[in-house]
């Protein structure tokens, strides 16, 4: 493998009955780093991870990765990278070791090794206690980790993982980040989807945003935040009724709202003169407001103002 | 084709694994042939006239209709495969797919062996007898083989191209009741006229009648060839009408 790029890909496209879902994709992705696409439901992430790992074509457009073209070579292309989808790729009728020996067998591992590296994997992975079960006795964290290992058999130089915690409870993600940011370590190049902003901010050094099958921004996640507003006003109302009427009065301002914890976040430059003058066009009353504070901008500030939406944690926040 | 031949025996190793530990589908193809059996040779028996003892005469038949249940099952692990996330894991490996299909085929092949042994033990102890000697024996393995292949090729190939898991057992049906309008459960002789042209020419006839020559020493004329020509000819089609389907499939 040669260049400086992991991934090179230009003018994507895709439809799928009619319905156009990339638009035009442009990316790249710097070898070993960690790459995070980022977008909503629907934005076209997984069709543009389908398409870079070789498992749909594209319309238009050209791709590299790993020093592959996706679609002359990607016989070649197969062998140097892994993809790790929203779905297990594994058997619930066998158990975890079966299924990562099958893996590493089909990978062109003789029986010996694929046994030992079946229990490497199983070791890495913290389900040495669980090889023995059938993968359909596995919670949603395990199996996860179950798949993540079966893509790490023939050690790949590029992993794809599309949005690998959805659906996870709290101690299942986290423990998820910590195998992704360990394999990182270890040189290869880590390309993931996901909606979270959080897990983006946590596990990428560049974050591309998609939104309506095109990237519409892309840099850090330092410098995609330097990017909105520096500074959030963040204000608790009293009730639901304050809560609506600042909502209002707020108009395009609003960077984040959330009825069920009664806080709306505002645009400001934190200097006092901005907020006290806010407060007062805001709450003439001065019943209304119950506490404020002035936080950082957060990638949900830079996601808002990037597409118009906000993402599903920023609602639930 | 080298490559292909190395995936074979991992992907068969995985579906009679599977096959074995999918206990209902299991006992499905186990009891639903012996409850036949026993159905024709018990109730319907009696009433029908063949030359010889009915269970002799129908054994056989019962063999292949056990083949053609239990090659059915095929296109539904087929298209679970297909429509699973398992299929990116495939994809993603390289496997090719006369690999992946060749896996579920061979599969097949072992769980039908399987229960033909145990639906003869059945049948020999309700009273099958056979003059046949092992030359005889191998043959009629061979021709079953033969037969079973062609149509969990077949089967493979629609459950390939459905998009469900019922649909592929619903395309797969019609599989199953082909025995039926032909020599294995009663004389064609004894069908009505019209019925009796499509009964001579279908695949399943010259495959039971080669079956119950072997089995009952009976003679055989041109039927063993025939019956190799229907296979051959259903195997080539299956496979490729399957090769299209996975194409049309993943792109």
């Amino acid at each position: 493998m040669t260049g400086e790029f992991a991934v090179e890909a230009s003018g994507l496209t895709k439809s799928f009955g009619g319905v156009e879902v990339l638009a035009g994709v442009d990316l790249t992705v710097a070898r070993a780093s960690r790459f995070a696409l980022l977008g909503p439901n629907g934005a076209g992430k997984t069709t543009t991870v389908r398409i870079l790992s070789t498992l749909t074509a594209p319309d238009a457009g050209r791709a590299r990765v790993a020093g592959c073209d996706i679609v002359r070579d990607r016989h070649r292309l197969r062998r140097r990278i892994s993809l790790t989808g929203q779905y297990t790729a594994l058997d619930g009728l066998q158990t975890g070791e079966e299924n990562l020996r099958m893996v590493a067998k089909l990978a062109g591992l003789a029986p010996a090794r694929a046994r030992r590296r079946a229990g490497e994997l199983l070791e890495q992975f913290d389900l040495r206690d669980a090889a023995w079960r059938r993968v359909a006795t596995y919670s949603g964290g395990m199996r996860r980790r179950l798949d993540l290992a079966a893509s790490l058999v023939a050690a790949p130089s590029v992993i794809f993982l599309d949005e690998p915690t959805t659906g996870l409870d709290l101690p299942g993600r986290l423990l998820l980040w910590r195998a992704i940011t360990e394999l990182s370590a270890s040189g290869v190049t880590i390309f993931l989807t996901t909606q979270y902003l959080e897990e983006a901010d946590q596990l990428a050094d560049r974050i591309a945003i998609i939104d309506g099958g095109r990237v519409v921004a892309e840099g850090t996640p330092a410098e995609l935040k330097r990017q909105v507003t520096a500074q959030r006003l963040e204000l608790t109302l009293a009730d639901a009724a304050a809560f609506d009427d600042v909502l209002r009065a707020a108009g395009d301002r609003v960077v984040r709202a959330d009825r069920g914890g009664l806080v709306i976040g505002l645009a400001t430059d934190g200097t006092a003169p901005q907020v006290r003058a806010l407060l007062e066009e805001l709450d003439p009353g001065g019943r209304g407001v119950a506490t404020f504070g002035v936080r950082g901008a957060t990638l949900d500030d830079v996601f808002l103002a990037l597409t118009g939406h906000v993402t599903k944690e920023a609602v639930h926040a | 084709m080298p490559d292909v031949l190395a995936f074979v025996p991992v992907m068969a190793g995985r579906c009679v694994r599977l096959s074995r530990r999918n206990t209902e589908a299991l006992l499905t193809s186990l009891l639903l042939p012996i409850m036949i059996m026993l159905l024709f040779v018990y109730l319907f028996g009696g009433a029908i006239t063949t030359p010889g003892s009915y269970v002799d005469y129908v054994v056989p038949g019962v063999l292949l209709l056990c083949a053609g249940f239990g090659a059915a099952s095929t296109s539904v692990t087929v298209c679970q495969d297909m429509t699973g996330g398992i299929i990116d894991r495939f994809r993603s490996l390289d496997i090719p797919a006369p690999a992946l299909l060749a896996g579920h085929v061979a599969a097949s092949v072992v769980r039908n062996l399987v229960s033909t042994i145990v639906v003869l033990g059945v049948a020999l102890a309700i009273g099958f007898r056979s003059p046949a000697g092992p030359v005889a024996w191998i043959e009629a393995a061979g021709i079953l083989v033969a037969f079973i292949l062609a149509i969990s090729w077949l089967a493979a190939a629609a459950g390939m191209a459905a998009r469900s898991v019922e649909a592929a057992s619903a395309l797969t049906f019609g599989m199953m009741f082909l025995p039926y309008p032909s020599s294995t459960f009663v004389p064609i002789a004894t069908m009505p006229g019209w019925l009796q042209g499509f009964a001579r020419n279908q695949p399943v006839t010259p495959v039971v009648e080669t079956l119950r020559g072997k089995l009952l020493g009976t003679a055989v004329g041109a039927s063993p060839w025939h019956a190799l020509a229907w296979c051959a000819g259903i195997l080539a089609v299956s496979v490729a009408l399957s090769g299209a389907a996975y194409r049309r499939r993943v792109r």
